[in-house]
Parts: structure tokens; C-alpha cells; sequence
């Protein structure tokens, strides 16, 4: 299986159409391709929708209720740090609503939000896998646990100033 | 000149819990310091042991045994290589010999014998430690008789729904059609739940071998494992794992000399809890949205694509290798009543000593909060303890003689489910949990049936009315009323259970809705994820 490598200048038809020539000969694409197109792009852009629907004999309205059904693939591009908080019952009872609170009190930022300046943005998760060692918050694609607000704070400065 | 210095072998867990509080920073600080004093080293990472409140934990091989020393920060790590490290010497971070320790030697690991021991990715560490016994012994045994000997063993389905996993395994074997799947549930999405991921990470070869049977045993060819996006680390160890063991002829045409054909891949799911229900994860197998699907018909007989399809959670296939390897008596002769073997429970929230715990179904769960988890971090008293993901029910401390069995679990209205303990101690709101649970539900839901995604909603109104001391005996009715129609009417278990945390909480804590334990309570949006606009 081969991805599509991202190159400068590729219009979004061209990523989704090359995206689904390496990959529509599997069972059930659609999910695979949609991840590849995430991983090119950043995102599933809205104009990716009416490509795909026409290279995968879909309708618009089936590639775009399976867009939308999964809370991964999103319409723009997240910030340059994304930070997950783990909301879920077991960082929960080690104060994992305290990270939630930082964040909003420390940044103004509410869960779901990308910052103006497209710097950071804030999710919640329901669970990292990672429920012995809770609170657990994911910055980038590094995971970290027993995260207290001022270790939020650091991973969210180091971040950004990285 | 002196002689060349022996390499020492040193394990540092490459699992994801390990690597969340400092593994591979520790890993680099033990071969910078090997350097320094001259002492080669064969590094290895490791699964974790499961002792995740060690972690990082090292483990130096000696002639006495694998000595751990744990919680190791990198700060640590010069002065344990002064204190003799390389030699297993004395320091106040060693615990000893690992294989040794109460903790692991009062355990039945079958299915976690290996994660930890070994190198996940090392076919040799594999063979060497009993690897493929169960598959070998399986291909000798015809298709019957593999399904027989799963039947005989009592095994039932371990992502929570406690199925019989023969009677599934048989009437995928009944089925004339030529195309069959194996699919296995890896979307290990309940919190407190981490022993999918940790055996994924951890003994990858294991769940590809009892693939392999289930392969042999239903006759599928074709096989999936759809794991959850969350999951990285696990996604990349098995995608690696699948790709050693086709090379080895563990998958692929003609596995071990044989006929059987069976070839498996990695699939990534989307992010959405819901695809932990089978049905709705062969939905989002097939490329669609993860809804549910009305059963019948069943999965078995009309499946992925339409086809039969044998669907089983990780730790029930990782379990049918030992259940193949050692015989159907071994594994049944564990466990108590019908819930028979050994279940992997996961120790976590608000617990000293969280981790791994395999045992026998019978333990109590008293014996897992207290004798292995030690109570809370906290050192708080206990509260309440959610067992078997977001959608089990609140114990309270003195229902701790409860047995881990399934049975057990439901005449006292819980659930043993995937074998998640979630701790919490005194200062926690269980109105506020029952309010989570429903905003949770209202969240995942797949929409498809309304008791779930109108109900959830509902639901989290109804509770905050009462908190708030609206018509509190008014309100409590109708919030009973509706856990009823969500039990009653939603088409799965997650519009059916979600009414057992907030049954639970309501049951044994009913004065947490009534007079609100912390005030003002913020409470967040039901849904914050982006959703993008209709087309």
C-alpha cells in the first residue's frame, strides 16, 4: 500500500484522486483513504467530498455522512500543537476536570477550539489507554501521564515555543 | 589491556503507560551511563509487567533473575549505575526479582504470560517462550474439533458482553459460504480499559496466532483487527507484527506447512466509541458510518460485506492460544460457575498500585481495590468503584465480597464487562458521574435509535434539574422512567447500559443529587468536537 507523498502546489482533487488510485482496490476504502487524505492535508477539506464521491461511485451525501460521523477527520486543518485531555472516568478521578479548567482559565481556551492565530488547539479524548497513570493528556502524538496543571502549562509553552 | 566487558541486558518498557511517564528518556539516560563506565549493554523494550505504578522499570538480567528497579526518572540513573545497576545492586528503587515479587507470583497469567518478558517484536523471543503451541496443536485438530475444545474450555467473550465463544465459533463453522472474516474488536474505547492495547504493544504475535486458529477453526481467509485511532503505538506494533509473522509463514498461503490461508490486516478506526459495538464496527469495516445494526441477523451468519463473520474482542482470541496449547481442561478447571479462566483486570483512576491484574474469575473486588491496588493514591478512603467501562455500574465499598463473575455481577446490577476497576475516592460527585455518563452517551451515540440519542440528552437535563433542586421527587420519577424506555428500547448496549452508572449512582448515593456535593458545577457542552455544517 502505498500513501500519497505531500507535494507543493497539488490541488485538492488531485491529492484526493491520486489518494484513491493507490488505495480503492481494498475492501472498504473509504476509511483508509480518508485517513491517507488527513495525513496529506491536515484535514478533509469540504471540496474533497464531491472528488471522492465521484471516484468511489458514492453519492456526495454518503462521503459526507462518514466524514462527519468520525470525530478524527476534520474539515480544517487542527494548530500546529493539538493537546488532547483524556475527560474519561478514570483521569477524572485524578483530576483531569483541574486540566480542563487550566486550560480555559490559563489560555481562554474551551475544549474543541484552535487558536486565531492557528498556534494550538484543544480536544477532549474519552481515553488514551493510559488509566493507571491519569491524568493523561496527548500533546502532538506523544502521550503523557500524571500531568498536573503546572505540567500542562510546560508542555503546552515547550510546544509553542518549539 | 583489559578483556572485553560481557554486554548486560537491560529491558525499559517501550509500552505506551511506560513511555507516558519518561521510559525512553530513561532508556537513553542507561546507555549514556553504560558509556561513561565502559559497560556494554543489550538494551530491550520490552512490554510492560503490568506494574504500572513502577514505571519506568528497569530490569537488569543477573544470574539470580530479572531485577527491577522502579519508578526510575532519568535523575536516577547515574546513581543507580554507581550503586552496582549493571550487577542487579542494592539501591532503594530495587524491588527485587520481577518474576518473584507477590504481586506477579499470585497471578494467573495465561494471557499476559509473555507481555513484558519478552521482546514484542522478536520472533525468537516468541517460539522460545511457548510461542505457537496452541496454532501447532490446532492445525493437527480438525476444524470441529478446534471449535469443540474452545466450547469445552467456558471460554466466553471477553469485550464485555460474556457471549460463549464456541457457540459463536460453531455457527461461523455452519455457514457453506466460500469468502468468511475473522474481525477482531480492538476499539478498546471504555475507559479504565487498557489490556487490548498492552497486549497489542506488548505480545503481538500472540493475538495473530489466535487468529490463526479461529482461521482454521470457522474457515475464514481473510482477516481484520480495527483498532482504535487513540492507539498509535498499537497500530504500529501490529501492522510491524503482521508483516514478521507473513514472513514467517505464521500468515499468508499454506501457514506452517499446511493449507490453511489466512491473511490479516491492520484497519484504523475513526475515533468514535461507538465502533466498539460489533455491528457498528463492521459498519465502519465496510467504509460506512459506525451505526448500529439491527441483529438478526447475527454477525456470524451475515457479517462483514454480508459474509459470516467470526467478530471476538483481543483478550478472547489472545486467550484461545493457551486454551489450544494446554488443553480445554487447564483453562476450564479455572474460574467459578460459568465464568470460567482467567479475565485480565485493569486497575485504574484513583489507585496506588494500578496495572495488570490476570486471576481466575472469583477474585473479589475487594481483593483487586485493596490487596493488589492498595487503595487510593490519594490515600483517601474509597468511594465508589466503576467496573467494566462507562457503561458498568458504581459499587460501593461495602458491596467489595462481590466475586469477579458474571453472574455475580449482574444479580447485584453491575457488570463485570471488559474487567476495567476505576477507583474513586471521597471527595468524588456521583451526581456529577451520572451526569457524565448520560453527556457521554449523548456524545458517542450513533443516532441511529432514538431511546439512545434523544434519551442522552434528556437525560443530562433531567439530572441537572435535579441538582439544582427543581421538583427534585418529580424529576428523580421521570429520570427513573427514562433510564427504563434507554434499558428497554435503544437498539445496543450503549443506550441499553448507559442507565446502569446513573441506576448505581442513584442507588447508592442518592443524596449527591440532592444536595450537591460541589458548588457551582460548570457544566461543559455536551458535545465539543467540530461537526461539520450539512452539505
Amino acid at each position: 500500500m502505498t500513501t500519497t507523498e505531500p507535494q507543493p502546489g497539488r490541488t485538492v482533487a488531485e491529492v484526493v484522486t491520486d489518494t484513491v488510485a493507490a488505495m480503492a482496490g481494498q475492501r472498504g476504502a473509504l476509511l483508509p483513504i480518508l485517513h491517507a487524505i488527513q495525513e496529506t492535508l491536515g484535514c478533509v477539506p469540504r471540496e474533497a467530498v464531491p472528488v471522492l464521491a465521484e471516484r468511489l461511485n458514492l453519492s456526495r451525501a454518503d462521503v459526507h455522512g462518514v466524514v462527519s460521523f468520525y470525530h478524527d477527520f476534520r474539515s480544517e486543518p487542527a494548530g500546529r500543537t493539538t493537546v488532547k485531555i483524556c475527560r474519561a472516568e478514570a483521569c477524572q478521578a485524578v483530576g483531569s476536570g483541574q486540566l480542563v479548567d487550566h486550560v480555559r482559565d490559563r489560555y481562554g481556551m474551551e475544549l474543541g477550539e484552535t487558536r486565531s492565530d492557528g498556534a494550538l488547539t484543544v480536544d477532549q479524548v474519552f481515553c488514551l489507554g493510559n488509566c493507571a497513570l491519569g491524568p493523561t493528556v496527548q500533546v502532538g502524538a506523544r502521550l503523557h501521564g500524571r500531568v498536573d496543571p503546572a505540567r500542562l502549562s510546560d508542555l503546552i509553552d515547550s510546544a509553542l515555543a518549539s | 589491556m583489559s578483556p572485553v566487558t560481557p554486554a548486560v541486558t537491560v529491558y525499559v518498557p517501550g509500552d505506551s503507560a511506560a513511555r507516558s511517564v519518561g521510559a525512553d528518556e530513561v532508556a537513553a539516560a542507561v546507555l549514556r551511563a553504560g558509556a561513561r563506565v565502559g559497560q556494554p549493554i543489550h538494551l530491550v523494550r520490552n512490554g510492560t509487567r503490568g506494574m504500572l505504578w513502577l514505571e519506568p522499570l528497569v530490569e537488569v538480567v543477573t544470574p539470580e533473575g530479572r531485577i527491577g528497579y522502579g519508578p526510575v526518572e532519568v535523575a536516577d540513573v547515574d546513581g543507580l549505575v554507581d550503586a552496582g545497576l549493571f550487577s542487579g545492586g542494592e539501591h532503594p528503587a530495587r524491588v527485587g526479582v520481577v518474576d518473584d515479587l507477590p504481586w506477579m507470583v499470585s497471578q494467573d497469567r495465561l494471557t499476559f504470560a509473555r507481555v513484558g518478558v519478552v521482546d514484542p517484536l522478536s520472533a525468537e523471543d516468541f517460539l522460545a517462550n511457548g510461542g505457537l503451541r496452541g496454532l501447532r496443536r490446532a492445525l493437527e485438530m480438525s476444524p470441529d474439533e478446534v471449535v469443540e475444545e474452545v466450547t469445552a474450555s467456558g471460554l466466553r467473550g471477553r469485550g464485555g458482553a460474556g457471549f460463549p465463544a464456541g457457540v459463536k465459533w460453531k455457527t461461523v463453522l455452519g455457514c457453506d459460504e466460500a469468502l468468511k472474516f475473522v474481525c477482531c474488536n480492538a476499539d478498546e474505547g471504555d475507559s479504565g480499559t487498557f489490556a487490548d492495547r498492552m497486549v497489542m504493544e506488548g505480545d503481538p504475535f500472540l493475538l495473530i496466532e489466535g487468529m490463526a486458529i479461529a482461521a482454521h477453526a470457522v474457515g475464514a481467509t481473510e482477516g481484520f483487527v480495527y483498532i482504535r485511532s487513540e492507539y498509535p503505538a498499537a497500530i504500529a506494533t501490529m501492522r510491524a507484527a503482521i508483516e514478521i509473522a507473513a514472513w514467517h509463514g505464521w500468515l499468508g498461503d499454506g501457514i506452517l506447512g499446511t493449507p490453511l490461508k489466512f491473511s490479516l490486516q491492520v484497519r484504523v478506526g475513526g475515533g468514535a466509541y461507538i465502533c466498539g459495538e460489533e455491528t457498528s464496527m463492521l459498519e465502519s469495516l465496510e467504509g460506512k458510518r459506525g451505526e448500529v445494526r439491527a441483529k438478526p441477523p447475527i454477525p456470524a451468519i451475515h457479517g462483514l460485506f454480508g459474509q459470516p463473520t467470526l467478530v471476538n474482542n483481543v483478550l478472547t482470541l489472545t486467550s484461545v492460544p493457551a486454551i489450544l496449547g494446554d488443553g480445554a481442561a487447564a483453562f476450564q478447571r479455572l474460574g467459578v460457575e460459568r465464568s470460567r479462566g482467567t479475565q485480565v483486570f485493569q486497575l485504574g483512576g484513583n489507585i496506588r498500585r494500578g496495572g495488570v491484574v490476570e486471576k481466575a474469575f472469583g477474585v473479589t473486588l475487594g481483593e483487586l481495590v485493596e490487596h493488589y491496588g492498595g487503595g487510593t493514591r490519594s490515600g483517601r478512603p474509597v468511594r465508589a468503584v466503576q467496573v467494566g467501562g462507562p457503561l458498568g455500574a458504581y459499587v460501593p465499598p461495602t458491596d467489595f465480597g462481590l466475586r469477579m463473575d458474571y453472574e455475580e455481577f449482574q444479580a447485584a446490577g453491575a457488570m463485570v464487562g471488559h474487567g476495567g476497576v476505576v477507583v474513586f475516592d471521597d471527595t468524588v460527585d456521583m451526581a456529577a458521574q451520572a451526569r457524565f455518563a448520560m453527556e457521554f452517551c449523548a456524545a458517542e451515540s450513533c443516532g441511529k435509535c432514538t431511546p439512545c440519542r434523544i434519551g442522552s440528552t434528556r437525560g443530562v437535563e433531567v439530572i441537572d434539574r435535579i441538582t439544582a433542586g427543581e421538583n427534585p421527587d418529580e424529576n428523580l420519577a421521570l429520570l427513573e422512567d427514562l433510564c427504563e424506555v434507554m434499558t428497554d428500547g435503544s437498539l445496543c448496549a450503549m443506550g441499553g447500559l448507559t442507565p446502569l452508572p446513573v441506576r448505581s449512582a442513584l442507588a447508592h448515593f442518592a443524596g449527591d443529587f440532592l444536595e450537591p456535593r460541589i458548588q457551582p458545577r460548570r457544566p461543559l457542552p455536551l458535545s465539543t468536537a467540530p461537526r461539520q455544517e450539512t452539505a
